[in-house]
């Protein structure tokens, strides 16, 4: 009996980086909706610069996180939740999780190629170059423009999906699910067999 | 790598030398088609590459007889791109270049010296937005076909120059270093 009312915890490294990349995912979207409206200042000029620098570090933190999950796998599912829900719920369930792996990776890449083919090359906190994997073309930079917009919002709205699941079952199944993804030493059950 | 010099302009430039050789070295010119200036400013570490579409200069110059060389340069300062509409719309107005009231950056040397191997250090003084500044620049001249090449790299502090005043003269945004790189090729100077 005590393996179902003992949830297991994902490991203290993905609590982390999960909750890290959260807040920078949230920043750097509200950041660059932001910006994209200024006009030509060096606000403008400092947002962007900062923008590139963020993404290219939830990138980096993003190879970080997928070789970690990929050597440690995350705690199954507690065998009630699983059982709990309808196929099709599982299914959304890990779709989810793998559009937002990928997009992790091809938002941030796709922003990279546009600011490579815009003619403005990343320079990492203004130090550390990066180099072009696309040529400085206009018309190219024309072309990716648009799925650096479309990608960030299809991540946006992956995101909600994803909080708006958790919320239900920590607000309207109560099943403890969201326990597993918070920081803090993880909460057995208050009485003992 | 740009290809220097079309065959059909190089073969405009040979006519062109033949006849100015004719009259000695009265008629030595810049060929602006073959020419350019460019400039690198480093925005938050990140080179921004611009360059002047309009210049033209007078030179009297024999590279055997460099002291009695005299150059002078006029850049067309609206002739300025950085490439794309935005910041080119912002480079004419009074806090960058003010090209309503000084619509040209002029160049005139003062001295020329020979170092030897085609390379000379031409001192004179810089004007560009009204203000004046010493420099020397080096150049170096090569040979291409008929033509006359002269190129160099040197660097100003646009602060000296009041090139982004306000909020744009902050050189965290904005390095106070320019590159200006220029290639031009000269007509009539003659073989050296």
């Amino acid at each position: 009996m005590k393996s179902n009312l003992t949830i297991s915890r994902y490991n203290g490294i993905s609590i982390a980086l999960h909750w890290i990349l959260a807040i920078a995912l949230v920043a750097i979207f509200v950041v660059g909706l932001y910006m994209a409206d200024l006009p030509f200042s060096p606000q403008r000029l400092k947002l962007y610069n900062w923008h590139k620098w963020a993404g290219i570090s939830i990138l980096f933190l993003s190879i970080v996180r997928l070789a970690w999950r990929l050597t440690h796998r995350p705690p199954v599912l507690p065998q009630s939740v699983e059982f709990g829900m309808p196929q099709w719920q599982l299914r959304v369930y890990h779709a989810t999780h793998f559009l937002l792996y990928a997009l992790f990776f091809i938002v941030p890449l796709v922003g990279w190629a546009y600011s490579s083919a815009a003619g403005f090359p990343i320079v990492v906190f203004g130090v550390l170059p990066l180099p072009d994997f696309v040529e400085a073309n206009k018309e190219l930079a024309e072309l990716i423009k648009p799925w650096h917009q479309i990608s960030a919002f299809a991540l946006a709205g992956l995101v909600v999906l994803h909080v708006s699941a958790a919320l239900k079952h920590h607000w309207i199944d109560r099943d403890g699910l969201l326990q597993r993804m918070l920081p803090g030493r993880s909460r057995t059950p208050s009485f003992r067999c | 790598m740009k290809s220097f010099i079309p065959v059909a302009r190089a073969t405009g430039v040979m006519l062109l030398v033949a006849a100015g050789a004719l009259s000695a070295q009265a008629d030595q010119k810049l060929v602006p088609a073959q020419s350019e200036i460019t400039f690198v400013s480093k925005q938050m570490g990140v080179p921004v590459e611009g360059r002047f579409k309009k210049f033209d200069a007078q030179i009297v110059f024999d590279p055997a007889k460099p002291d009695a060389g005299k150059i002078a340069f006029a850049v067309d300062i609206a002739s300025a791109t950085l490439g794309s509409p935005e910041p080119d719309a912002e480079l004419p107005k009074a806090t960058w270049f003010n090209t309503a009231k000084f619509p040209q950056a002029t160049f005139q040397s003062s001295a020329i010296k020979g170092l030897g191997g085609g390379k000379f250090e031409v001192a004179g003084k810089l004007a560009i937005k009204g203000n004046m500044r010493d420099v020397v620049i080096p150049v170096a001249l090569t040979q291409s076909g008929a033509a006359t090449v002269a190129s160099g790299v040197f660097t100003i502090k646009r602060l000296a120059f009041k090139i982004g005043e306000n909020d744009w003269a902050d050189t965290s945004m904005v390095a106070d270093d320019v590159q200006v790189k220029f290639k031009l090729a000269l007509a009539g100077v003659g073989k050296f």
